[in-house]
């Protein structure tokens, strides 16, 4: 098509009535008007949109787009389940219910931590500077908490799971069982936070579609965590236990009316990232594959008793698939709605300045008329 | 108009503040590059935007002032512009300085920090480019230089004004749009500023300064015609510490509904068996662990 079109130019047009015709147009326009408004005649965006409280600074948007790395997404994934399998360790051993899940749910928490250390760290521009995170503590930023937080974490599930480790080759003594028992405590303390603040993080910025969202957010994305923790232990072997499987079905509960509950919000303009475009269907993409997909398989599994480990296993990658793609789904609608220039204008309810811009504006002439 | 003090030096712990006045402005940018040759910032690059003649575009990483081209609907007389013309104005942005500032309570390393001067100050020797201030400001200031790793944004020139003297920009403009001077004393200036020119028939001039909202003032305020959303200033600035008692609140329910959830998902499950259990042992351990959670 293409090939035809450049030969047909370098070869030469042949005049016939509709060229000509239309050559004629374009100059009763000009004669007429003084100027030519016709398709491609214009050079785009000219003459010059104008600015005005209705349409803001020629639709340049005041807020900075997020600057983080596509680490970033992840390190919520990866915080959200490994904070929760901390809680849910401690709450398998101390109820003595079940051993291997406490056991596994340990190696969870200790590595998350590691695994989002490293993200943390290859999201600064300066690796080495990590720890100027921890020279100051300041309550009012969620940033410097989630450091102190992940700190904790990371301290005491690594000593966690450093006892257990002890006690297998070792066997039980006195020291390696407070060590065992209180390095569990701390890290299911520091665990739970961990597991949602990421909700604030996000929630507690500029950012209009997430401090909109502030109320949903941290529960969200720790019923995100939570289910991503509970279905990352199911594949670790733990398919039968009917705990995770309740726990998962909580989890997917919650996250099915959060999608719903997204859907039907009514505040069109602000919301809209969450709805339309990459970012709204990675967020609708994330909702259904951690909320009614999950729910649906689960309850399945609790019929058909514990021999349906197949089913337990699809609803867990469906879980853990569906946690990445809610992280990067609101991470992403972060970044388009930073660049919708309405909302910190407050200018509510009008079309998107892409679909302004390139309109003409005739009522403002470019050239003074002697 | 003489209302500028001829030096304006600073005594060290005086708060201070810029006043830019778009009606002075003549866009000529010399602020701009008053400011990069200054701080050695780097050069943005020589592009057009293709839509106004602002070329600039926003406030960046390596763009501390800049100089907006505010083209709008006609308005015959005042501003000087013939009927059959767009309305032209110019003001030079800046970072705001809030009182509240949102980059500066965000900041987890301590780099940022507020000067005896009153101005917010990135630290760069102790930024570690962890990016959350970009999102915290609401003002879309300051931007995380991805090359460098670090955050930057206006310095309010401190180096300057510890050696006495005013920034840059405020040295370099021509018009004396760009004013600088203790902060007290300024909006006196700009009160009457807006004042004369009401009385000369600018009945739409005014100062820009959020002071009803949570950032509670800026260091750096403006005076505009008309609606300030069309210098792209936005009305209602929030200091995103607002929503933190919102978010903690639901973190610490969520953590509670986890811990209370799974303790009941475990107690209903009851002791994992691999073989066949009597379900009346069943019951009772999951009975016993409902009491030991419900206790716990």
């Amino acid at each position: 098509m293409s090939t035809d079109r450049i030969i047909q130019n370098e070869q030469g047009r042949v005049p016939d009535a509709a060229s000509e015709a239309r050559l004629i147009e374009i100059r009763r326009e000009a004669e007429k008007r003084g100027s030519v408004e016709a398709v491609g005649v214009r050079p785009p965006g000219a003459p010059f949109p104008i600015a005005s409280p209705e349409t803001g600074y020629y639709g340049i948007h005041l807020l900075k787009e997020p600057q983080w790395t596509p680490e970033i997404p992840l390190y919520f994934f990866v915080g959200g389940a490994a904070g929760s399998s901390a809680a849910t360790s401690a709450i398998a051993e101390w109820t003595g219910l079940d051993h291997k899940i406490a056991r596994d749910a340990r190696w969870v928490a200790a590595l998350g931590a590691v695994i989002s250390s490293g993200l943390l760290i290859s999201d600064l521009g300066r690796p080495s500077r990590f720890l100027n995170m921890l020279r100051v503590f300041k309550p009012q930023s969620p940033m410097s908490m989630g450091a102190w937080i992940l700190a904790g974490f990371g301290t005491f599930s690594g000593a966690s799971l450093f006892a257990q480790l002890m006690q297998d080759y070792f066997g039980p003594g006195i020291v390696v069982s407070v060590l065992k028992h209180s390095s569990q405590a701390l890290s299911a303390l520091f665990g739970l936070p961990f597991h949602n603040y990421t909700g604030v993080l996000i929630g507690a910025t500029a950012i209009p579609v997430w401090n909109h969202n502030i109320r949903s957010l941290p529960i969200h994305f720790g019923t995100s965590g939570l289910l991503a923790g509970t279905s990352v232990l199911e594949l670790m072997g733990n398919e039968d236990s009917t705990a995770l499987n309740l726990i998962g079905i909580g989890a997917a509960t919650l996250e099915t009316y959060e999608g719903y509950h997204l859907e039907m919000k009514r505040d069109p303009v602000i919301n809209e990232p969450l709805k339309h475009g990459v970012s709204g269907w990675v967020t609708r993409a994330g909702g259904v594959l951690s909320g009614p997909v999950p729910l649906a398989l689960r309850l399945a599994a609790l019929i058909a008793g514990r021999r349906a480990k197949n089913l337990r296993r699809l609803a867990a990658i469906s879980g853990i698939a569906g946690s990445i793609l809610t992280r990067y789904g609101w991470v992403h609608a972060g970044h388009a709605s930073a660049r919708d220039w309405r909302l910190p204008l407050k200018v509510a309810g009008k079309p998107h300045p892409l679909e302004e811009r390139m309109q003409s504006k005739p009522e403002i002439p470019q050239v003074k008329v002697a | 108009m003489s209302t500028r003090p001829a030096d304006p030096s600073v005594d060290g712990h005086r708060t201070t503040a810029f006043l830019t006045d778009s009606t002075l402005c003549i866009g000529c940018k010399a602020c701009e590059v008053a400011c990069k040759e200054w701080n050695g910032v780097a050069a943005d690059g020589f592009t057009w935007s293709g839509f106004s003649y602002d070329n600039t575009g926003a406030l960046g990483h390596s763009t501390w002032r800049h100089v907006k081209f505010v083209e709008h609907a006609p308005a015959p007389g005042l501003g000087g512009n013939a009927g059959e013309l767009a309305s032209w104005a110019f003001s030079s942005d800046v970072c705001k300085h809030c009182e509240e500032a949102g980059c500066l309570e965000a900041c987890p390393t301590g780099s940022i920090v507020r000067t005896e001067f009153g101005g917010v100050y990135v630290q760069p020797d102790i930024c570690n480019g962890c990016a959350y201030c970009v999102v915290a400001c609401p003002f879309g200031v300051v931007q995380k230089n991805k090359d460098d790793g670090r955050a930057f944004k206006c310095t309010f020139c401190y180096d300057r004004q510890k050696a006495g003297m005013e920034p840059a920009c405020a040295k370099a403009c021509p018009t004396e749009s760009i004013k600088f001077g203790e902060k007290s004393h300024l909006r006196t200036v700009a009160q009457e500023r807006v004042r004369e020119l009401q009385s000369r028939g600018m009945e739409d001039a005014k100062i820009y300064d959020p002071v009803d909202t949570s950032v509670k003032g800026i260091h750096a305020f403006f005076i505009v015609r008309g609606d300030e959303r069309q210098y792209n200033l936005p009305p209602t600035p929030e200091v995103p510490t607002v929503y933190l008692k919102e978010g903690w609140k639901q973190s610490a329910v969520g953590s509670a509904a986890l811990v209370i959830g799974s303790l009941v998902a475990f107690a209903i499950a009851g002791r994992r068996t691999t073989s066949g259990r009597g379900a009346a042992t069943a019951a009772k351990s999951s009975a016993r662990a409902l009491r030991k959670g419900v206790r716990r």
